[in-house]
């Protein structure tokens, strides 16, 4: 069964990759959706009987990937309450995004290209949670980088498009630099990368120290921080962050499914996956709490600004991310992936939702030019709203059970470290502001007058004509079809109940017979009891800040919505540095992009050609080539008496050297 | 078998196949004769690799189908086997020829002949090379190859053959000079030729310094390593298509195979003394090139620079000295043979096509010819370290050797992972994607039955030996145990001996 879970979806992609030309679209689809559905609930069949039931931990082995000396790599499937965890989460939204695909998508070129993307990427991810090693995990973290890859760059005439594709694979490689340096290091240090083996290796390695790169290490703090480097270009911390913005060049279905709900989890589900590694390092999970709160709060403060719709989301993305792994941090591994689990529903709503807004408006993206919306599409226009309350975190839906833990195990942490607690502050600081943007969104595209109507005609000419027997008024938004409606209606469900529903297992009482050994916690952790023992105050925080951004939200957009223009005005160089994303992609252009194209040009022109050609081979090459007979001789057929007299020469010359070498002592 | 052994078989039926094109009179019927005789004659010896295969016994030490003759007397005999490092490259080879040959079935239409021969003649040669079990005999076979290839380059080359060949020449010949001079005085000292004897002998460290510079200068340039890398983009852009797949998938795997075979185990305490010379230098391959890579205007040229670029990872990999590196490199090398190949073949169907290796005269290719995008893609892909992908078991397994042996080394090549996927997919893209504009472009057909044959088992192939590389590896792992037990051995007998100086 476990098997089928991972295998469907390459059975899909194969089908829908090698035969969609024949197959064409619609059976493409149906089969990568179906096999997709029965992952699905298999997935679920799992969950409840690893996760709720008995807890039966196995991880049966497939085959032999490779064997070198006493490095042992098997392909295997490894599945406690973790993996199920994440199993349910990749293929329920994975069959969703396939299922809304099918309407979103009707109108493009390519659609069997398309589902066999999203297949491979689902096997790619599924590969990725139920690895047993970290050369598995390793596969299906490349893998998901190429699907992603693919899948950003689907519209491939695009030039942004694949800037953007290219740009997320090498800034996610510069992740999984540090990533393989970890996976080495672990290896001289176990001599073994296969999960169970270095588990029970770190313990005794806890203050170990090992030279490498010149200096003396803490041999866990140095393994962890090369490996958490792959989690922070996979889920986009800051610092590498950058390619999750630009990764909305993607169609919309793509974005929910691998830039909002699974492969930029990735990262997190790494962490917990190797908690056992990180317990043995204080300062490892310290950096974690770091980058994570300073994510949670950077990219918070750039989504206050934009003014693309996928843009915001897709910041609020990394932000949350920031949070999950702030909860990691802190040593509850339990609280970022039940932050993980829940904003796997709403994001992926919210993506969906954006999803069907565009799709009404014809590819408009610019919530500039939206607005009043909500009486043309109102279903959209609810589902978005349970998504923003479940984002923001109001009483009752996922994210406030899920994102309320993680503050208020900031906090706890932040009893006994200065970092958690600085990141207690800038996560509560970034809950306002993420209340803030998510209501901003809302009103900008649902509220406030519309500004939509002439401009599309005059931006989509081409939709004047041709395709637009399927709608009902030319430019006049419309209710998207039911396909893409009712993935809404299943994730809206999740946002809504998934937190209250799962608490109990993920957070509460029941953990411990929850996740039994899949995730590990040392002797001295016990933040999730400690969580439940912090002043009233700062339970309601986070309540408060919710609340704050949404007034302030409700004051600038709907009641006066002047503001916004008079306060960017006020402070033009904030806002600038605000809407240009404090300005990384220019900083990184000049430091990495430029310096190394300009690099490349002087080893080649200078290097190579100025340097090594003219003092090694040209000299002599160029003098022979001059001596012009001999150059015309070569072009004729003479070539090959030449050439034979010449091996035999060389021959005779080695035979008579030999010769006399031997023959003269 | 036959009166000789299998590898004299293997070795020299190429030869009966050239000799039998010799007799075709080269008109129009006579060219497809021609063809035909060449492609069979290639798939009759792969058949015979197979079978050689299927009786090598994997994973052990020595040497076999050992067949010995004597000639010229003393001290000289031919002496032909195969052990787990050169057996593989054996069944590369001929695994690369038919499509070569394949290859080249439509673009060479002039001298159909001679250019048959000089392939048949190379394939004797190369596999000769792997099988040689004799010095002067593994000479005659390394040096021998250069003057097809550079025939080949010469005569069927692009507009500046004369010079790419020339430089090619050159380079190799001048390092294969002090070879021939260290081989010279290995039999002055030991009055024998026979690799297996020399396996075990000790040469006095002092001069085992000098017989490994010697070795290593024709060896480096085969490689090649940095510097004397710069005729490799010259000869492979002006090669024709099929020159340019054997240039990648087995010339350049002499050097690799030069230095596991002799330099490592003949030389052991100066390989150790050397090592930080040949990690730099890999390291430096390894950054350097790829980012010349990265600027490149011209197809092959990028590949070539990133073929540099991969034999880094093999240098890096074999002067570590662990069973992962060695193991990795001679992976890597497997690897590199098939996808460098099939990228090459990749850029000859396109040129084939317009006549351009220009980036700039391609573009958005994939809306016309959609399954050699996907060919294209997977291949790239490999060429990037792809796990599933052949690419990825050679550059792991190397560096995660190469990172026991030395952390700085393991840091800097780590940072090719990062450059080779920002060079690939660049090409990529300006190549393949982006919107179809030219006019030249517009007409393009996708692959033809004899392309889709060629590329199809090559994409098989690569990513098949992703999953399961453990072929190649078992089949080595003997041999490379051996070798690494021996130079542990080796130094630690040497240091002993530095100890009691004392």
């Amino acid at each position: 069964m476990y098997s089928a879970i991972v295998f469907l979806p390459l059975l899909g992609f194969l089908i829908a990759g090698l035969g969609g030309k024949k197959l064409g679209d619609r059976p493409s689809e149906i089969i990568t959706t179906a096999l997709l559905f029965v992952s699905c609930a298999l997935s679920w069949i799992t969950f409840v009987d690893v996760g709720l039931h008995d807890g039966h931990f196995s991880a049966p082995v497939l085959a032999n990937w490779l064997t070198s000396g006493e490095l042992k790599i098997d392909w295997s499937l490894r599945i406690d309450t973790l993996t199920s965890v994440m199993l349910i989460v990749v293929t329920t939204v994975s069959a969703l995004v396939h299922l809304y695909s099918i309407g979103y998508m009707h109108e493009d070129s390519s659609r069997p290209r398309f589902f066999a993307y999203l297949s491979l990427f689902t096997f790619a991810m599924l590969m990725l949670v139920t690895s047993d090693n970290l050369a598995q995990m390793f596969f299906g973290w490349e893998g998901v980088g190429l699907a992603s890859y693919l899948l950003i760059g689907f519209w491939y005439e695009k030039p942004s498009a694949n800037a953007a594709a290219i740009k997320a694979f090498v800034v996610n490689r510069v992740g999984d630099f540090g990533f393989s340096l970890g996976m080495f290091l672990v290896f001289m240090l176990t001599g073994s990368i296969a999960f169970d083996t270095i588990f029970a290796a770190a313990p005794g390695l806890a203050n170990k120290s090992v030279h490498a790169f010149g200096l003396d290490w803490n041999a866990m703090t140095l393994a962890c921080l090369l490996l958490f480097m792959g989690a922070m270009g996979k889920s986009a911390q800051f610092l590498l962050h950058t390619w999750l913005p630009d990764a909305m060049e993607g169609p919309t279905p793509v974005s929910a499914l691998i830039h909002a709900a699974t492969m930029v989890t990735a990262g997190v589900f790494m962490v917990a996956r190797l908690s056992p590694l990180f317990e043995q390092s204080a300062t490892a999970l310290t950096v974690v709490t770091l980058v994570g709160g300073i994510t949670a709060f950077f990219a918070a403060t750039v989504g206050l600004v934009q003014n693309d719709i996928k843009r915001v989301i897709a910041y609020s993305t990394c932000s949350q991310l920031g949070y999950m792994f702030v909860g990691l941090g802190v040593g509850g591994y339990a609280l970022g992936i039940f932050h993980l689990f829940t904003h796997a529903f709403f994001k992926a709503l919210l993506f969906l939702g954006a999803g069907s807004v565009i799709h009404a408006l014809h590819h408009e993206q610019d919530m500039r030019r939206m607005g009043g919306l909500w009486s043309k599409i109102p279903v959209t226009f609810a589902c978005m709203t349970i998504g923003t309350l479940a984002l923001t975190g109001f009483p009752m839906t996922a994210g406030y059970f899920s994102k309320d833990a993680i503050i208020e195990g900031a906090f706890a942490a932040g009893g006994h470290s200065g970092v958690a607690m600085l990141a207690f502050v800038l996560l509560v600081v970034a809950a306002g502001m993420t209340s803030f943007y998510s209501w901003r969104l809302v009103f900008m595209t649902f509220f406030g007058e519309r500004r939509w109507s002439e401009q599309y005609r005059l931006l989509h000419p081409e939709h004047d004509h041709g395709h637009d027997d399927h709608h009902h008024h030319v430019g006049e938004p419309h209710e998207s079809p039911l396909t893409m409606m009712v993935p809404l209606f299943v994730l809206s469900i999740g946002a809504l109940a998934a937190g209250y529903l799962f608490k109990g297992e993920f957070i509460g009482h029941a953990a411990g017979e929850f996740w039994r050994t899949s995730l590990f916690t040392g002797e001295h952790n016990h933040i999730l009891h400690e969580m439940h023992e912090i002043p009233e105050w700062v339970g309601y925080a986070p309540f408060a800040m919710m609340v704050g951004g949404f007034v302030v939200a409700l004051f600038m957009y709907v009641v006066a919505p002047k503001v916004p223009a008079t306060l960017a005005g006020k402070f033009p160089a904030l806002y600038k540095f605000l809407l240009n994303k404090w300005y990384f992609d220019e900083l990184y252009d000049k430091i990495f992009v430029k310096p190394a194209f300009w690099l490349g040009r002087l080893f080649w022109k200078g290097g190579d050609g100025a340097i090594i050609d003219r003092l090694g081979p040209d000299g002599v090459a160029a003098r022979v080539v001059d001596g012009a007979g001999f150059a015309s001789r070569l072009q004729t057929g003479f070539i090959y008496n030449y050439a034979f007299a010449m091996l035999l020469g060389l021959a005779a010359l080695i035979t008579y050297g030999m010769f006399s070498l031997g023959g003269g002592q | 078998m036959f009166g000789f052994g299998i590898l004299s078989g293997l070795t020299f039926l190429p030869l009966i196949g050239a000799a039998l094109i010799a007799l075709v009179k080269e008109d129009d019927n006579g060219k497809n004769t021609i063809r035909w005789i060449a492609l069979w004659t290639t798939l009759v010896t792969l058949a015979l690799s197979f079978y050689a295969w299927s009786q090598f016994v994997p994973g052990v030490a020595d040497f076999q189908f050992v067949e010995e003759k004597s000639w010229f007397g003393s001290g000289l005999s031919y002496k032909m086997g195969v052990d787990g490092i050169s057996f593989p490259f054996v069944v590369l080879t001929a695994f690369l020829m038919p499509f070569c040959i394949a290859a080249s079935w439509k673009s060479i239409d002039v001298r159909v002949k001679q250019y048959m021969i000089a392939f048949l003649v190379l394939e004797t040669l190369m596999i000769g090379v792997f099988c040689a079990l004799d010095l002067v005999l593994f000479y005659l076979f390394f040096e021998g190859g250069l003057i097809p290839m550079f025939i080949i380059i010469g005569v069927w080359g692009g507009k500046r053959r004369i010079y790419a060949s020339f430089k090619f020449f050159l380079y190799t010949l001048a390092g294969s000079l002090l070879m021939l001079v260290a081989i010279m005085a290995m039999y002055a000292q030991t009055h024998s030729t026979d690799i297996v004897g020399l396996l075990t002998t000790k040469f006095d460290p002092s001069l085992q310094k000098w017989l490994w510079l010697a070795f290593f200068a024709s060896f480096a340039v085969k490689m090649p390593m940095w510097p004397v890398h710069t005729w490799l983009p010259d000869a492979h852009v002006e090669a024709p298509t099929a020159g340019s797949v054997i240039l990648a998938g087995i010339l350049l795997k002499m050097g690799g195979y030069g230095f596991i075979r002799f330099s490592l185990p003949m030389f052991p305490d100066a390989s150790a003394y050397f090592a930080p010379l040949v990690y730099a230098l890999s390291v430096i391959a390894i950054v350097y090139t790829s980012l010349v890579a990265l600027v490149q205007e011209d197809i092959k040229k990028l590949i070539a620079y990133s073929s540099v670029a991969h034999m880094g990872f093999v240098t890096m990999g074999l002067f570590a000295m662990n069973q992962q590196a060695v193991e990795g490199a001679v992976f890597q090398m497997v690897s590199h043979g098939i996808v460098s190949g099939a990228l090459f073949l990749c850029v000859g169907v396109v040129y084939d096509r317009l006549h351009t290796r220009e980036i700039a005269a391609y573009g958005g290719i994939v809306a016309k010819m959609p399954v050699y995008a996907a060919a294209f893609m997977v291949f790239t892909m490999a060429n990037v370290g792809l796990p599933g992908t052949s690419g990825f078991v050679g550059e792991f397994l190397t560096l995660i050797g190469a990172f026991k042996a030395n952390t700085f080394v393991a840091l800097f090549a780590t940072t090719g992972v990062i450059l080779s996927a920002a060079y690939a997919l660049y090409l990529y893209w300006r190549v393949v994607f982006g919107k179809l504009e030219k006019p030249t472009l517009q007409g393009l057909a996708d692959l033809s039955m004899r392309e889709f044959a060629i590329l199809a088992p090559l994409v098989l192939l690569t990513i098949w030996y992703g999953i399961q590389p453990n072929q190649v590896l078992h089949a080595c792992s003997g041999a490379v145990a051996q070798l690494i037990k021996n130079y542990d051995a080796a130094l630690a007998v040497t240091r002993t001996a530095a100890l009691s100086l004392y």
